[in-house]
Parts: structure tokens; C-alpha cells; sequence
């Protein structure tokens, strides 16, 4: 005989999870208590919203689906931001809930709360568990599910009386057969063709890349028809790292915080290869304009991403992987015009700002794109939101590493705990959270997870004692009035980081940041340098 | 412009929920619906009549064919398919008004299927034009009650819903 909750460890076994990320509660008890007869590692976050990040930032670095557990009630629904955010983001993870017992559910007992009804509309799917024996085939779908197509969470939640409840035998299932969840991830042929013929009879493309190709797992290939062709990449937020920041072809960030010469590109272009994106408003501010000046090739892991910001001449709905070979093989006699790239080059130069230097404090964005050369070459920088995230994401220079932040959602305090989740998936390689003051301070309690557990990951705070963006916004919208955007000059983050038993240094200047972070990143614990950084300094 | 949609789904408790959830997350607007389960006990067939323009019902259609437990959804275009609502429209009718309301009622092709001394009740299986017919001819006797079903649709000729 197994018990259910056996069967939930056997699952995840199965499925080759090695570590997971929670916080217990009476609801998932059965299953903490089997978690103590397997080799998978639990690390206790100090939040469960944190979790779902870990699982979050562990799936991204890995490429496998990321696990995180809770208990019911307040538990799954601490969940529901993370959840929401790797939907947004496309991330594979799976969240696990304890419910309570299945008789009593809907009679408002202690704990308890309709966290699949809550987390509908931030769900790839998911399932409440009625009878153990469903297990696993639940499991197995939903890796699949998490997994397949256009990634994204999958939610399990599981009452306590199916976990207790022992059944004959375990039989992991080989196949899914989900009736209604075949993604389709070829690429029509006769669509390839046109748009072959599109790019080889166009003057001025630009290859737009978003998260898409990085899920792939194509980006060298990317950069070789980029390479092969000549033609110009600009990427979405998601999209940072599919190219070399400092690579000839690569424009840098298209959007309202991205950089000048790749929002001119896309605005001069008569072709635009839409890549794994979906032009968001953040990246297109006037999709209508867009698709007035030149023709459009979506390729799309998801049917409903096409058309539905951009109107598209040729659509492509599959995987990136499928179709990048015939995109090489058919485009091979094509180079883009002399003049294209002269006058790429061209904006590239003259559209580069040099920021101006705040006396007595650290110039975030020269020390952002100083850092990137100090790290190993497969460093990953993980950004949290606000100015620092746009900082990060225009000044970084990403050589074989990752950039990790949510381009989608815009969740702050997603650094700290996604660095955790990307450190474990990756404890090789240098991984380096830049977030504010704000930021940090919503997921600072997770410095209690990183000190437990010895998670080498190296934090810069760049402190403007003001939630920056907003402030910026005020600004620029509101006259310059500013409403709740002063945070507490007087918190000394070195005390908390001495409270944690992790070693921290302020930095006034960028030379005293660049000793620090020499030394820092030497080191094989966590580390949290504190920038000061000028309110006055602009996002872009 | 109106479009029917006919969506067949798993059936599962909570299909119904991820289904009218996604209308109006996406802010899509919905005429009416109607489920029921097909002559497949597993499968459940919803039928949508949904307004809006190209882009919207395009959405739509791509929207729900996301969720997994969505089998297979098809759009009707005119006249490819018959579509059918029940109707019970209780009305005002004293004695001398009797005889009048059966008469249109007959006329219609309608069913009486409930008399009371000051009421009369008529049952009427239409689409939504001709119903909206009776229902104009019975309003000046005074509609009490009037409850409907939502539109159900079924492809003409030897073509079905998987085609």
C-alpha cells in the first residue's frame, strides 16, 4: 500500500526534481513528512510568494520546470502573485497546495480558500485532486502541460485526505494523452515559404526577439541567421541575452525604456520578424503605427499571440526551433543592404548618451555595464523592477550568461527569491541580483533562506531612498508632485545584512563599487553591496 | 456583427467556470450561452453567441482553444447551420383576452401549456428573430414573466462540428 503523499514525492522523482521550494502548513503535512524519505531538497522560503519565484528563477536557469509548495488557505494564496507572474512571463512552474479534507471543502473551515477558482485567469491549467489515484496522471500532465507549448504554471491542489489516503500500487504513466492539449509546434511549411520570400525581397528587416527564442533554446542559431543575413536584432525585455549585448547586429531593447537606435529601427523597417514576442505595450506603445509601415512575420509558439497586438502579413505558429534550420537554408544567398547597415551603425553611434556623473554617488548605469565585464562570461544577472530593472536591462552586457527579470508582470521583490531558484539550478556560475531600495526591501526577509542555506548569491541594492520610477513618473505626468514615493532615509541595510550574518559594504562612488564588487565576487558566500545612488538619476 | 461559436468541452466540474471566466477577463461580450452534454457522456458541447467584431471573435476562438479542457471550437458562419431557443413567456390574460392569445399563439406555431384565470402561458422554440416576434406581438397583453434559454446550434446537412 502508498500512500498519497508518497505518491506526490514518487511523482516528482520521477520527473527528475531535485530540489523544491515551500513553506508547510497543516494542509501539505502528510507530504512534508514523505519529503523527509527522498533525496529531493526543500528549501524553506520565508514567504510563500517567494517560493513561486524561486521555482520561477530555478526554471529559467534550468530550462526544467520549477517546483513550489504551500499549504491551503493563506498559503496558496500568499501563491497567487508568483503564480500570476510566471504566467505572464511564460515560466514553467508547478505549485503544489495542500487543500483541506475533500468533505469538508466549501464550508469555509479553517485554512481553507478556493485557490484553483482564485488562480484561474494565472493558470495554464489546473487541477483540485479528487481521488488518489488520479495522482499520477495529474502530475504527469501537469509537467506536461508546464512544460509543452507556450510554458507557463500549473497548479495542483490536493486535500489533505487524498495525500493520507493509501491506495495498491504507484504506476508513473509513460504517455499523456490530453485530448484537448496538442500545441502545435511545427511550423506550416508553405508559411516558411513566404516568409522566405518576404525576408529575401525586403531591404530594411530587423529580427524583433522575445522570451520565446530563449525558451527555445535557439539563440545561437538566431545568431547565426542574424549573422548570415545581416539583418539587424532588436530584443523585448524577455528577450535580453539572445544575442551578445556588444554584438555588431545587436540594437538593444526596443520599447518606452529601451534604446533609441532599436526603437528607430523598427520604425524604419519594411520588415519585421517577430520573433517569440508578443509586443506588449511596453515594447510597442502604438502597435496600429507599426504595422502601417511594414510587413509583419510573427512566429509564435501560441495562436493567440498572433494578431492579437500587431496585424501580421505572414503568421507562423509553432516553435522557434522548427523553423530557425529553414530560415538559415533559405535565406542563405541574402544579405541585407549596404545602406541598412551603414545607417544601423550609424544610429547606434550617435544615439548613445554618455550619463551624467552625481557627485558623492554611484552612476548605476556605468556601474551596471562595468560589473558585466568583472563577472564570468556565463553570469546571471538577475533585475528586479523599477529604474534599476531598466538600468539593468540597457547597460548590462550579457556575453553567454542569462538576464533574468519579469518583463511581463513587473513584480517587485522578484530578484532576491528568483536568484535563489537560478543559483541552485546553476551553483557554478556567478549569479548577482541588482534591485532598489524599494525592491528589496519587499522580499528582504529572504535573506534568511540565503543565509541558512549558504546561497552564494550577491546582492546590489542601489539605494535612492525613493521608489524611483514612480517618483520619475510623477515627474514627468503629475508636475513633479510627489505622492508616497519617499521610502526611510535612516534603515542602515549593512545592520540587517550583519543581522543575517552576511557580509555587506556601502559604495559612494563608482571606484569604491568597483573595489567592492572585485573583493564580492571573489567570495563564496552572499554578499550585499549597497549603492548610493542619486535620486536625480534618470531610467534611460 | 453576432457570431454562434460551438465549443466542445470536457465533462468535468469546473469546465463551465474556466469557460464564462475567460468571457469576461477578456472582456468579450456574450449573448447568451447554453451547455449540455452531447451523446458522448465525457464530452459537453456549449453553444456562444457572442457580438463583436473579426478581431474580437478571432480572439475569442484562439482564447478558449487555449484552455485544455477545451476539445474543439467552431465557428458557424450564416446560414450553414440551424440554431434553436425555448422561450416560456407568461402573459396577462384575463377571460376575454383568451381567445385572442391563441389565436396568435397558433399562428406562431406556439404551445399553451399553462392557464390560469388571469394568466396564459406559452411556450415557443424559434431562433431569436421569430421568438422576438411573438414576444412583440404578446407585449401589449402585458408579459408577466418571460424566461429563455440560451441559442443552441446544429451544422446543416452531413457536416459536424469536428469539421
Amino acid at each position: 500500500m502508498i500512500s498519497g503523499a508518497e505518491i506526490m514525492v514518487k511523482c516528482l522523482e520521477a520527473e527528475g526534481v531535485s530540489v523544491v521550494f515551500g513553506y508547510p502548513g497543516a494542509a501539505i503535512c502528510p507530504f512534508y513528512d514523505e519529503l523527509l524519505n527522498s533525496q529531493i531538497r526543500h528549501i524553506l522560503v520565508r514567504q510563500e510568494q517567494n517560493s513561486a519565484h524561486a521555482a520561477s528563477g530555478y526554471a529559467r536557469a534550468s530550462g526544467k520546470p520549477g517546483v513550489c509548495v504551500a499549504t491551503s488557505g493563506p498559503g496558496a494564496t500568499n501563491l497567487i502573485t508568483g503564480i500570476a507572474t510566471a504566467y505572464m512571463d511564460s515560466i514553467p512552474i508547478i505549485a503544489i497546495t495542500g487543500q483541506v479534507r475533500s468533505d469538508l471543502l466549501g464550508r469555509d473551515v479553517f485554512q481553507e480558500a478556493d485557490i484553483t477558482g482564485a488562480c484561474e485567469p494565472f493558470v495554464k491549467h489546473s487541477y483540485l485532486v479528487n481521488k488518489t489515484s488520479d495522482l499520477p496522471r495529474v502530475f504527469k500532465e501537469a509537467f506536461h502541460i508546464a512544460s509543452t507549448g507556450r510554458p507557463g504554471p500549473v497548479l495542483i491542489d490536493i486535500p489533505i485526505d487524498i495525500q493520507q489516503k493509501k491506495i495498491e500500487e504507484f504506476v508513473y504513466p509513460e504517455k499523456v494523452d490530453i485530448i484537448g492539449y496538442k500545441p502545435n509546434t511545427k511550423c506550416h511549411p508553405g508559411q516558411v515559404k513566404k516568409a522566405i520570400e518576404l525576408i529575401t525581397s525586403s531591404s530594411r528587416p530587423v529580427i524583433v526577439a522575445g522570451g520565446g527564442v530563449l525558451s527555445s533554446g535557439v539563440k545561437l542559431k538566431l545568431v547565426k541567421f542574424a549573422e548570415q543575413t545581416g539583418i539587424p536584432v532588436i530584443s523585448t525585455m524577455m528577450g535580453i541575452g539572445v544575442m551578445p549585448s556588444d554584438h555588431e547586429l545587436y540594437l538593444g531593447m526596443l520599447g518606452t525604456y529601451g534604446k533609441a537606435a532599436a526603437n528607430r529601427s523598427l520604425h524604419q523597417a519594411d520588415l519585421v520578424i517577430v520573433c517569440g514576442a508578443r509586443l506588449g505595450d511596453r515594447a510597442v506603445a502604438a502597435p496600429d503605427q507599426m504595422s502601417e509601415n511594414s510587413k509583419i512575420i510573427h512566429i509564435d509558439i501560441d495562436p493567440a499571440e498572433i494578431g492579437k497586438n500587431v496585424k501580421t502579413t505572414v503568421p507562423i505558429v509553432g516553435d522557434m526551433k522548427n523553423i530557425i534550420d529553414s530560415l538559415i537554408e533559405g535565406t542563405q544567398d541574402y544579405h541585407v543592404s549596404k545602406l541598412w547597415s551603414e545607417t544601423l551603425k550609424g544610429w547606434k553611434k550617435e544615439l548613445f548618451r554618455k550619463p551624467p556623473v552625481f557627485e558623492g554617488y554611484v552612476e548605476p548605469r556605468a556601474f551596471v555595464g562595468k560589473l558585466s565585464s568583472m563577472l564570468k562570461s556565463k553570469a546571471i544577472l538577475v533585475a528586479d523592477v523599477g529604474q534599476n530593472q531598466i538600468w539593468c536591462a540597457n547597460n548590462f552586457k550579457i556575453r553567454e550568461g542569462r538576464f533574468l527579470t519579469t518583463g511581463g508582470m513587473g513584480t517587485m521583490g522578484y530578484s532576491v527569491p528568483a536568484a535563489i531558484g537560478a543559483k541552485l539550478a546553476r551553483p557554478t556560475r556567478d549569479v548577482v541580483v541588482v534591485c532598489g531600495d524599494g525592491s528589496f526591501q519587499m522580499s528582504l526577509n529572504e535573506l534568511g533562506t540565503i543565509a541558512q542555506n549558504h546561497i552564494n548569491v550577491k546582492i546590489i541594492i542601489m539605494r535612492n531612498v525613493r521608489l524611483g520610477m514612480v517618483r520619475e513618473l510623477q515627474d514627468n505626468l503629475y508636475g513633479g508632485r510627489y505622492s508616497a514615493t519617499f521610502l526611510d532615509e535612516t534603515l542602515d541595510f549593512l545592520k540587517i545584512a550583519e543581522a543575517y550574518g552576511i557580509d555587506s559594504a556601502q559604495a559612494n562612488s563608482n571606484e569604491e563599487a568597483e573595489a567592492i564588487a572585485e573583493k564580492m565576487i571573489k567570495t563564496d558566500k552572499p554578499f550585499i553591496l549597497v549603492c548610493n545612488v542619486s535620486p536625480d538619476t534618470p531610467s534611460i | 456583427m453576432k457570431y454562434t461559436l460551438s465549443i466542445l468541452v470536457e465533462n468535468h466540474a469546473g469546465v463551465l467556470s474556466k469557460i464564462s471566466g475567460l468571457f469576461s477577463r477578456r472582456a468579450f461580450n456574450i449573448d447568451s450561452l447554453a451547455v449540455g452534454v452531447t451523446n458522448d457522456p465525457n464530452v459537453s458541447r456549449i453553444t456562444v453567441v457572442a457580438d463583436g467584431d473579426e478581431y474580437v471573435v478571432e480572439q475569442l476562438e484562439k482564447q478558449l482553444n487555449k484552455l485544455i479542457p477545451v476539445i474543439k471550437v467552431k465557428r458557424h458562419t450564416n446560414g450553414d447551420f440551424i440554431s434553436r431557443e425555448l422561450t416560456l413567456i407568461k402573459v396577462h390574460c384575463p377571460a376575454a383576452k383568451r381567445f385572442e392569445i391563441m389565436k396568435i399563439a397558433e399562428l406562431m406555431q406556439a404551445k399553451i401549456v399553462d392557464v390560469s384565470t388571469s394568466t396564459i402561458t406559452v411556450e415557443f422554440c424559434n431562433t431569436t428573430e421569430v421568438t422576438k416576434t411573438l414576444v412583440d406581438l404578446l407585449k401589449p397583453y402585458g408579459i408577466r414573466e418571460l424566461v429563455s434559454t440560451g441559442t443552441i446550434a446544429l451544422e446543416k446537412g452531413a457536416s459536424d462540428v469536428t469539421k
